[in-house]
């Protein structure tokens, strides 16, 4: 009795020590929780059933084949999305069972010589859809949408236009009121994000990422890095629309800066400097997302985000205040003060959450799809929503989307 | 009438906005607290400006008002420069990011504690001396390593090698003086190099001092990941080394040896060092074939034309000092005993660092299996008949001033020329005159003039 007096403590000791030294291994990275809670790592598998409507090629297949170059454009994850519910394990073929409806419907595929989408007869193409699948299958209508998700990438979601002015004159496509959409775009009080939408990061492509890893003991010796545009002459040459002043302005303030290395050169080495800089600014450009987060995230540079209001990628998932830095536009000209004032044990404790693997897999669609990457973060998301509110069924004889809204070139049929 | 009237209220309300648009743009565009003059704090609009609508009164605006769209001001800050002690503060940013990396990445390859450096350098008193010794110390100073510096010198040299270390009190140095001079060609100059090393090898076996041995020429150029590397060398260890002979002659040259040497790796330099098989073993040696440089090769020291190196350079080559113990636990029998005594006959037997083991087959390679080139082999030397003033110091004023001929300074008159602290003065110097001790001063165009016309005599 006396020596068993002895174990227990002694047991309880080396658990105690046996953690530490599990913690101090452990130290380069931090777990990644949001106000969700620490959900990066669930299994969407069980938590929800998808259905996918089996929509005419004309809607997905023909158009991809018609330009191969929607495969690889920011907008991309449309199309990899589709792909992926139709071999993932959530997906079921009993509609009866399905908690969500997908809708495979490439809206951004329409591309100019140079490759940028147009969005003029995205509506037109969406609204053809809905009336595909509401005269084909009963589902649409019990619910009107509320039980279905839309993947609408493009700059400014479902406003389906690149300008802003002209996108906030639209609206929301009227027949989306009620779905559940999810898209880059994201900025509070926006007309353009409605309530409940998932954000998603841009598409960027992983194996190319990938190429262009080096190793993570080269020296990180650039200060602040950024590659893009600070005028757009061909739209804004005087500049103040474009980014809202805020690039050119980041230009005229810090081009003299040696810690900036900012320009607007192409270089081979684009992917290596970002491993080699400690801040990457994500500045807003005509829409307030951009893939340079993504980039940033995924070679361990901390992104400074400079875009007032803007509702960054699964937000109630990761914890993007402790991950970046932000900046309001107006103190862009601060921006050396803002960033050299930061305390040390801060930034590194940012690397060290970026250097999580979780946090740089939810950012990324690889193909096939891997566990933990921004397909999983999706579904957990649609998963978070579950389940439906009753009053979502609607009945019999209520009616409250008008399929009449919108511009008279909307309702044309596609 | 009416219409009159409401034609002029319409047009005063546009320039009463204008104004006070212009007034209330002010109002939210940057301005630093210690502001200068009003003036200066307006920021630059762009050419056609207009009011933005809405305009934004921050005074009455709700909270956090929607970003409108729009045009919008280009803030610009005053002075738009970089403020000294926030460039300071990036800069321990920075060295904290990287010793961060250090310690997560290459220090837990590492052996801890960290093993001694013992760095045999030779050297000798000539114009060069002052650059290519303070660069080499300044590298030994930032290496996170404790060094013992071995200076191996010829005894003339003392008095000015002193000069330059007298810098560094931080480094442990050991200066060894060899009995002999320095002759002026390269062949003579490598052998008695060589036989300088040997004496620091002897030197590190009678004391038997405990280390790693890196063999440091001055002029060469070191980088931190080799002493990473180095730390963990076994008995005897090889670093890919390339070779940089093209520094001192004539751009054209350059273009004809580069199109006639093959021997040049796809970087466009040799690399010298271990080579490895795809599996990654060590199966021989990249050296360098001469023959193929075609440009003049320079014989003697400070002539114009290329300077190669030897099959086989010390540099590169890291050394456990157990080696050359007399006695040592634990040595393999491939090592052949280093018995040399200090007659010139052992002497000869060794030229290179290959030479003290029987199997070659046990070296080690550094730096991913000899794929990254850790240091820079260059030979570049002055003149042999260029002079330079002790400790690159000039106390008194120069009694004659000559004009350049070729240089575009302007001709200073003489009473200018006068200093009152101790800066070179003499026009021809083209350098900055800050008493940077250590900067070659010579004039290129001039001195290759001279060297051209005085090649032309000898070789007819």
């Amino acid at each position: 009795m006396g020596v068993k007096s002895w174990i227990l403590p002694l047991f309880l000791l080396q658990i105690l020590f046996g953690k530490f030294g599990i913690a101090e291994l452990e130290q380069h990275t931090e777990r990644i929780s949001g106000s969700a809670g620490d959900v990066l790592e669930d299994d969407p598998v069980g938590r929800l059933k998808v259905f996918v409507y089996e929509l005419p090629i004309k809607y997905n297949k023909k158009i991809v084949g018609r330009d191969p170059r929607c495969l690889n454009h920011m907008f991309a994850a449309e199309i990899f999305m589709h792909r992926f519910l139709l071999t993932s394990p959530v997906r079921t073929l009993n509609p009866e069972e399905a908690d969500w409806f997908y809708t495979p419907v490439y809206t951004t595929c329409d591309l100019t010589p140079n490759g940028l989408p147009l969005p003029f007869k995205s509506p037109r193409v969406m609204r053809s859809a809905i009336q595909f699948i509401s005269t084909n299958w009963p589902y649409w209508n019990r619910t009107e949408g509320a039980d279905h998700f839309f993947l609408v990438p493009h700059d400014f979601g479902a406003c389906f236009h690149y300008q802003e002015e002209k996108a906030i004159q639209r609206g929301i496509l009227p027949l989306l009121k009620k779905a559940t959409l999810v898209q880059t775009f994201g900025q509070e009080n926006h007309v353009c994000l409605k309530e409940g939408s998932i954000i998603i990061p841009p598409y960027a492509p992983p194996q190319k990422m990938q190429a262009h890893m080096i190793t993570p003991d080269t020296p990180r010796s650039i200060f602040v890095y950024f590659r893009g545009l600070f005028y757009d002459v061909g739209n804004d040459p005087e500049g103040g629309y474009y980014a809202r002043g805020a690039r050119a302005s980041l230009w005229e303030n810090f081009k003299n800066n040696p810690l900036f290395d900012i320009s607007t050169e192409h270089p081979t080495t684009y992917y290596e400097d970002m491993q080699r800089a400690v801040f990457c600014l994500c500045p807003l450009g005509w829409a307030p997302w951009s893939p340079r987060l993504v980039e940033g995230v995924v070679f361990g540079c901390i992104p400074v985000i400079i875009a007032d209001d803007i509702v960054l990628p699964f937000a109630d998932a990761i914890p993007w205040e402790e991950i970046g830095v932000f900046v309001a536009e107006k103190d862009v000209p601060n921006l050396d003060t803002i960033l050299t004032n930061i305390p040390i044990d801060v930034i590194l404790r940012k690397q060290r959450l970026l250097a999580n693997p979780s946090m740089k897999q939810a950012m990324l669609f690889p193909q096939p799809a891997q566990p933990g990457d921004a397909f999983h973060q999706i579904l957990n998301g649609l998963a978070r929503k579950l389940p439906h509110d009753k009053s979502i069924y609607l009945k019999p004889g209520e009616r409250t989307l008008n399929w009449t809204a919108g511009p008279k070139g909307d309702l044309k049929p596609w | 009438m009416l219409s009159l009237v409401s034609i002029s209220l319409h047009t005063f309300s546009c320039l009463l906005s204008l104004y006070l648009g212009f007034r209330f743009s002010r109002l939210f565009s940057f301005s630093p607290p210690t502001s200068s003059s009003h003036l200066n704090n307006f920021p630059p609009l762009p050419l056609s400006y207009s009011p933005p609508k809405p305009l934004i009164n921050p005074l009455t605006s709700p909270p956090r008002p929607r970003p409108i769209s729009g045009r919008h001001v280009i803030s610009i800050r005053p002075w738009a420069h970089p403020n000294p002690t926030e460039t300071l503060q990036a800069h321990r940013i920075l060295s904290a990011v990287q010793s961060e990396q250090r310690r997560r990445h290459i220090s837990p390859r590492l052996p801890s504690p960290p093993r001694k450096f013992l760095i045999v350098t030779p050297t000798y008193s000539r114009t060069f001396q002052a650059v290519y010794l303070s660069s080499l110390a300044h590298s030994l100073l930032i290496l996170p390593y404790p060094v013992t510096w071995i200076v191996v010198e010829p005894r003339g040299s003392r008095n000015d090698t002193s000069a330059i270390l007298a810098r560094f009190p931080r480094l442990h140095v050991l200066r060894l003086s060899y009995p002999g001079s320095m002759p002026n060609t390269w062949a003579q100059r490598s052998r008695v190099e060589s036989r300088m090393r040997l004496m620091a090898l002897r030197e590190i076996r009678d004391q038997q001092l405990d280390g790693i041995i890196v063999f440091a020429d001055e002029s060469n150029v070191h980088t931190m990941e080799l002493f990473d590397e180095a730390q963990m060398v076994n008995w005897i260890a090889s670093a890919s080394v390339g070779i940089l002979a093209h520094t001192g002659i004539l751009e054209k040259d350059i273009e004809e040896s580069e199109s006639t040497n093959k021997q040049s790796s796809s970087l466009g330099f040799p690399v010298i060092g271990p080579a490895c098989n795809s599996s990654g073993h060590f199966v021989g040696w990249r050296a360098l074939d001469t023959s193929n440089y075609t440009g003049k090769i320079a014989n003697f020291v400070g002539e114009e034309g290329l300077v190669v190196p030897n099959q086989f350079e010390w540099a590169g080559f890291v050394m456990n000092s157990r080696l050359v113990w007399e006695k040592a636990e634990g040595r393999p029998d491939w090592v052949r005993a280093f018995s040399v005594g200090g007659s010139v006959a052992d002497e000869t037997e060794i030229e290179n660092p290959l030479d003290l083991v029987k199997d070659v087959s046990f070296v080690e390679p550094l730096g991913r299996c000899g794929k990254k080139v850790l240091l820079w082999w260059v030979r570049t030397e002055a003149r042999l008949d260029s002079k330079f003033p002790t400790r690159w110091i000039i106390d008194k004023p120069l009694q004659i001033t000559v004009p350049a001929k070729q240089t575009p300074w302007p001709e200073l008159p003489p009473e200018i020329v006068i200093p009152t602290n101790p800066t070179p003065t003499r026009q021809s110097l083209t350098d900055k005159q800050h008493s940077k001790t250590g900067r070659s001063s010579r004039p290129r165009h001039r001195s290759r003039g001279k060297r051209k016309r005085e090649s032309h005599m000898n070789s007819s």
